[in-house]
């Protein structure tokens, strides 16, 4: 029963996330003062270089208007609005590239993204927990005070600083690596996998070097917190080896609160990573906001949040139904 | 009561960026952004600490102005969001109940939502005229929840404490106990979150700027690397220009850092827990 409740739960406040994000992306723009149908119309006019006649404008401002469903009442516009986005997943045409629709582009770039971030926090999630866990249960040793160190040091660094040193380091000084991605479309063969691989570490790397800090820092101090509780001392009075001990007492419950503090974060994460992808001209989600950010394409921009906040729920969703696996206490409250 | 070393660590960095970004100017009436002050592209001398950008914008005063409005910002936002993650934590800690609840998913939804793609769309709106203002508004609006969250269980750990109870048999009502009991407990958790959420705004709009979408014209630590780019200081050789930022937003951030863990482990051995 207990699960049960949990689960259902975690369903209730999936959909007040993904509710409020579809409301919030709703009514941003309408609150700004800016009106995007005459900021485009303006545009227009000084690309093209002339006016036009009264008529054609009204008839250019109607269209418009339909196409970005602003048109009728602000109720029946948002009724609108939740019915093609929850129903038909779309989010209208592109403006920079009318007509295609916006949906399309972010279908060809949400595998970057989603790719480039499960891996890299899978990598330093991993990694961090491994180190952290040591560090706290020998906190003793000289390599746990070196750990702690490098993860003091790591963790308050900024996404955009670490891809900066990495782009100066790698691709200037030394150019190893590709100061900027350029992966030609095609099919995916070997070739085309190395190419990829080859242009995703720096970004790759940005995004584990600021994880590896945070799960470093916390993961030690849980393991070091559980290592001075009763059961421990129990354990190790009966003759357990020490490994044991750290891996299964220790380690075992210190991972609770590090998953929980996974789901947290990858909000967090996420907006690191999109950063990350613009300062290396990734081909995902966050260089794809970047554009329609500059080119004043609407459509594309609110598809991409919301796809992005939908990415963010059903991940952090989950998780939290994966949870229950590795806690036994909420599958027999 | 003893100071730890990364507390005083911290502190000493702090006490350096602050007093020297602050004090520095007084010194100095120039506009830092003002191009073709100077001769261009010269080298680190005495009269210039860091050497002259492309742009003739001397970079050691471009930087100090660029801690003082990061700092400034970073402040004055986290005040804010400190203030209401810790009412809205002790009300939804210590008085619970259907508030709880409520509050509770509130958090759990605010802190789900990715900030800055909501920051891209808000600055594509407002299109090259972001104010400092704005950003304000949505990092208050999106800050404080994780404070919040863990003001929340701070108070509802206390809650159960012997000395509440005797505080609530000898007669003190809600609001004494909340302020006189529960909150000097909650307070040093609240001192660490505020600098937590100095180093995320700071962190937040640097991030925005570096990618144009902030107010470029006014000198912050991501503005900075924002004209870097811009004018390919790499690939002109104008290391400075990229350095001079990186290493300055580092030192800020490890001082930062060092004091809100060193405070909080103070704090933690004062309570009695190592």
């Amino acid at each position: 029963m207990a699960l049960f409740q949990y689960i259902v739960g975690r369903f209730v406040s999936y959909f007040v996330v993904l509710f409020i994000g579809l409301t919030i992306t709703f009514f941003l723009p309408r609150l700004m003062p800016s009106d995007p149908i005459e900021q485009y119309i303006f545009e227009l006019q000084s690309q093209a270089g002339q006016t036009m006649s009264p008529d054609e404008m009204a008839n250019l401002r109607e269209t418009l208007s339909q196409i970005y469903g602003l048109d009728g009442s602000l109720v029946s516009q948002y009724l609108g609005y939740l019915e093609r986005v929850i129903l038909h997943f779309d989010f209208g045409p592109s403006f920079a590239s009318f007509p295609a629709p916006v949906i399309g582009f972010i279908v060809r770039a949400l595998p970057w993204t989603l790719g480039l971030l499960a891996t890299t926090t899978l990598i330093a999630w991993t990694i961090g927990n491994l180190i952290g866990l040591r560090a706290g249960y020998h906190h003793n040793s000289r390599a746990a005070t070196v750990m702690e160190v490098v993860g003091v040091a790591l963790y308050p660094i900024p996404y955009y600083i670490v891809a900066l040193v990495l782009i100066m380091v790698f691709g200037y000084l030394l150019s190893i690596f590709p100061l900027t991605t350029t992966i030609r479309p095609g099919p995916l063969t070997f070739a085309k996998m190395r190419v990829i691989l080859y242009n995703s570490v720096l970004p790759a790397l940005s995004i584990i070097v600021v994880g590896l800090g945070w799960n470093i820092l916390s993961m030690k101090a849980l393991s070091f917190a559980h290592k001075e509780e009763g059961y421990v001392t129990f354990a190790r009075l009966k003759g357990t080896p020490s490994r044991t001990i750290m891996n299964s007492y220790v380690g075992r419950n210190s991972l609770l609160p590090q998953i929980t503090g996974l789901t947290l974060s990858l909000g967090a994460i996420f907006s690191g990573a999109l950063l990350i992808e613009i300062l290396f001209s990734y081909p995902g989600m966050g260089l794809l906001m970047r554009t329609a950010a500059s080119s004043g394409d609407y459509n594309m921009l609110y598809g991409t949040i919301l796809v992005t906040i939908f990415a963010v729920a059903t991940a952090t969703l989950v998780l939290d139904l994966i949870y229950p696996v590795f806690d036994p206490r909420i599958r027999y409250r | 009561m003893k100071m730890n070393n990364r507390l005083k660590i911290g502190i000493v960095i702090l006490t350096i960026m602050v007093l020297g970004s602050f004090l520095l100017p007084l010194f100095h009436n120039a506009d830092p952004t003002k191009q073709g002050t100077f001769p261009k592209n010269l080298p680190p001398s005495l009269a210039h600490v860091l050497g002259t950008n492309s742009l003739g914008q001397d970079l050691f005063w471009w930087l100090v102005y660029a801690v003082r409005n990061s700092l400034i910002l970073g402040v004055s936002v986290s005040i804010f969001t400190t203030l209401i993650a810790g009412t809205v934590g002790l009300t939804a800690g210590y008085i619970g109940g259907g508030s709880d609840r409520v509050i509770m998913t509130l958090t759990d939804v605010i802190i789900a939502i990715p900030v800055f793609p909501i920051l891209i769309v808000l600055a594509t709106l407002v299109r090259g005229q972001t104010s400092f203002l704005i950003v304000s508004v949505i990092l208050i609006f999106f800050g404080w929840a994780w404070g919040a969250r863990r003001v929340r269980s701070m108070a509802l750990s206390l809650r159960e404490r012997e000395f509440i109870n005797v505080a609530k048999f000898s007669g003190s009502t809600t609001l004494k106990i909340v302020f006189r009991e529960v909150f000097p407990y909650v307070f040093a958790f609240m001192v660490v979150d505020f600098i937590n959420a100095i180093l995320w705004v700071i962190n937040t709009e640097a991030a925005l700027a570096v990618i144009g979408l902030s107010n470029v014209e006014i000198p912050t630590l991501g503005s900075i690397v924002f004209w870097a780019l811009n004018y390919n200081a790499l690939f002109i050789g104008q290391y400075m220009w990229i350095v001079a930022p990186v290493v300055a937003t580092v030192v800020l951030f490890l001082g930062l850092f060092l004091t809100s863990t060193g405070y909080n482990q103070m704090y933690a051995t004062r309570r009695g827990h190592s």
